[in-house]
């Protein structure tokens, strides 16, 4: 996957690297003890595994009467949760699929870890719809087989199906690319290992060689897949706004809901991307591979895609104002003024306003504002789902029904538990798997790295050794 | 390129991308036949030096897509129009539209999943398969030329290890495989 070479843009590794360093750098935290820094944060990621446990057996054994949900709204932390975590996870694709194919090379150095971030935090996503069954053991009944209870098939026309079909394919896929991406890199670090280790990464290694033959047909697959994931990206989050696009809800019933959706999420990932990878380059020493220019890069991406999403905010209100129709005026009146006021503004001020910051090259580069601009972006939205779903479910077409929604220790318990869930995911996949791209970082050191050679100095380096001269060499074939 | 195991191989080290690429050229141009060339990253223009034909795996992945397309939406178009005919939200049994998110995933994940399958198939790896390897360094910083010299002439490996030495190889090796 040739790209363009561009001598004028800052290298995308630094630090004089050579070929074993990286090697070093990067299988380096898989092989050491590790720190106490990682043993206190992981304690603390298990402890909220723990809390994700307890609320989600609580919620079983006494049923979801155990949440504040009530006749009114009946999808509240929960769904707000689920699209959330849907959410985080497309970054992982946009950054490994879309960015491949526009031959970004910044994306080498985040990829990996935005790949597991969107595993884990599909996982996280996928217990909200599923819990909210109620009846977790019945949760077979939404997958389509040919079964006994007599010709009773799902409904294949119900957004809430779709949403099945998406997620499982969203997972699966980037768990296929996630994996085939680290095969190679397993087989790095089953080189340096030996006894069990070396058995374990044999295992995961799948037999990896470094053939030519073997890294051409990755590179084609690795290219597939990322055609294949650019649309499933895409299509993933506007199935899930079809979830609200497709009922007769004022507030939810907008044409706007698939693009502003994606935008959304791809925003909120690439926060969420944000704060992992500060938090990892700082504790695993990676600041020559997830430089400033991968901070500053990523941080264009939250300004154009929250710009994206604040235009689709201020749209969504005109449109409601411009369609004359009094109940889809009453329902963003009733946002911005109603019950719910406060997460409205939250929702504003989080992901509108808050954002306009990065404008400045010194704020984009500047680690303490990004890493809290990504801690407000992923609370703004947060808040974002929780205004569509709740304050719209809260003021319907009748007034009888109205109502008021506050979560209960159960609800607030999960969501804080699956954050626990996914930081533990994450802290394990720092310990096990090497965090970085090995092999694409190792290929892109010469043409974006400090060693830059260029176009023509390149093909004079390949042509360095003097031809070699076999006189009977017609003999040997 | 079919590899098969049992074979003696007479194999260079290479420590840099450049080299290989151009140890390879030579080793064409002088008709010697390459047993295989393993690098720690894909080396871009090995496919042409080494003389690969372009891989086949998307028109695998379209088929398995194609395959996916038809199970879906002909899955859907039997049980909504014949196993189970009922009408949802006023839609009619046959609603293509609604037919369509569902058969986009199912397309994608055919395709991916056959595509995964078939490469892993074709390249001989999988969980717990162990290929030999000649070398521990070349996952790390080092580019390997191999010869398959199970039938070669002792005057044949010295030609093959004088071309190395002369390509710059900084360290050549014999292994049985």
């Amino acid at each position: 996957m040739s790209g363009h070479i561009s001598p004028i843009r800052e290298p995308l590794i630094t630090g004089a690297k050579t070929y074993h360093q990286i090697t070093e750098d990067i299988c380096g935290p898989t092989e050491r003890t590790p720190s106490a820094a990682w043993m206190i944060a992981f304690i603390l990621a298990v402890t909220g595994l723990a809390v994700y446990v307890f609320c989600v057996t609580w919620t079983i054994w006494v049923g979801i009467g155990s949440w504040n949900l009530n006749r009114t709204i009946n999808w509240g932390w929960d769904i707000t949760n689920f699209v959330w975590w849907v959410g985080i996870g497309h970054a992982g694709t946009l950054i490994s699929a879309i960015l491949l194919l526009f031959r970004q090379k910044w994306r080498t150095g985040v990829n990996r870890a935005a790949e597991a971030m969107t595993i884990f935090a599909v996982i996280c996503a996928g217990q909200f719809p599923l819990i909210h069954m109620g009846r977790l053991w019945l949760g077979f009944f939404i997958f389509p087989y040919p079964n006994t209870r007599g010709p009773l098939w799902v409904n294949f026309n119900s957004p809430l199906l779709w949403d099945v079909f998406a997620i499982s394919t969203y997972f699966t896929v980037s768990l296929l690319f996630w994996y085939t991406g680290l095969v190679p890199d397993f087989a790095t670090v089953r080189d340096r290992a030996s006894g069990f280790r070396r058995k374990m990464y044999n295992f995961l290694a799948f037999g990896w060689t470094g053939s030519a033959k073997h890294w051409q047909r990755w590179e084609s697959l690795s290219l597939i897949l990322a055609g294949l994931a650019t649309p499933l990206v895409l299509s993933v989050h506007t199935i899930v706004s079809f979830d609200f696009a497709t009922s007769v809800i004022p507030g939810w019933h907008t044409t706007i809901f698939p693009p502003y959706f994606v935008a959304g999420a791809i925003f909120s990932g690439f926060a969420m991307v944000q704060t992992l990878m500060l938090i990892t380059r700082k504790v695993l020493h990676l600041e020559d591979y997830i430089t400033l220019e991968h901070i500053d890069s990523m941080n264009k991406v939250i300004l154009a895609t929250g710009n994206i999403v604040g235009v689709a905010y201020l749209t969504e209100l005109f449109i409601s104002w411009y369609s004359g129709y009094i109940y889809e005026q009453f329902a963003f009146y009733n946002r911005l003024m109603g019950p719910y006021f406060w997460s409205y503004i939250g929702m504003m001020a989080c992901n509108v306003i808050s954002p306009q910051i990065f404008w400045s090259k010194k704020m984009r580069q500047n680690i303490t504002i990004t890493f809290a601009m990504s801690i407000f972006i992923n609370i703004g939205m947060w808040f974002e789902r929780f205004v569509i779903i709740s304050t719209t479910l809260a003021r319907d077409y009748l007034p009888s029904s109205w109502s008021y929604y506050s979560a209960t220790w159960v609800e607030v318990g999960l969501f804080i538990g699956t954050l626990g869930l996914f930081s533990t995911c994450f802290m394990i996949f720092t310990r096990i798997a090497p965090v970085v791209a090995i092999a694409e970082i190792k290929s892109i050191l010469k043409n974006a790295g400090d060693q830059y050679v260029g176009m023509s100095n390149a093909k004079k380096h390949a042509h360095a050794h003097e031809p070699v001269a076999t006189k009977d060499s017609t003999d040997t074939h | 390129m079919t590899r098969s195991p049992n074979k003696d191989v007479l194999f260079g080290l290479y420590d840099d991308d450049a080299k290989i690429l151009s140890a390879v050229g030579q080793a064409r141009a002088a008709h010697l036949d390459i047993y295989d060339v393993f690098s720690p990253f894909p080396v871009h223009g090995m496919e042409d030096a080494m003389g690969f034909t372009e891989s086949r795996i998307h028109q695998a992945g379209f088929v398995y897509g194609l395959i996916g397309t038809l199970t879906a939406f002909l899955g859907m178009t039997w049980v909504f129009t014949s196993d189970w005919p009922i009408i949802f939200g006023g839609k009619p049994y046959w609603a293509v539209p609604a037919f369509i998110p569902v058969t986009f995933e199912l397309t994608v994940l055919f395709a991916s999943i056959g595509m995964v399958v078939t490469f892993y198939t074709i390249c001989g790896m999988g969980p717990g398969i162990l290929n030999p390897t000649l070398h521990d360094r070349i996952t790390d910083d080092k580019f390997c030329l191999a010869f398959d010299v199970t039938d070669a002439s002792d005057e044949e490996k010295a030609k093959y290890r004088a071309f190395l030495q002369a390509s710059g190889a900084e360290e050549i090796d014999q292994k049985h495989i």
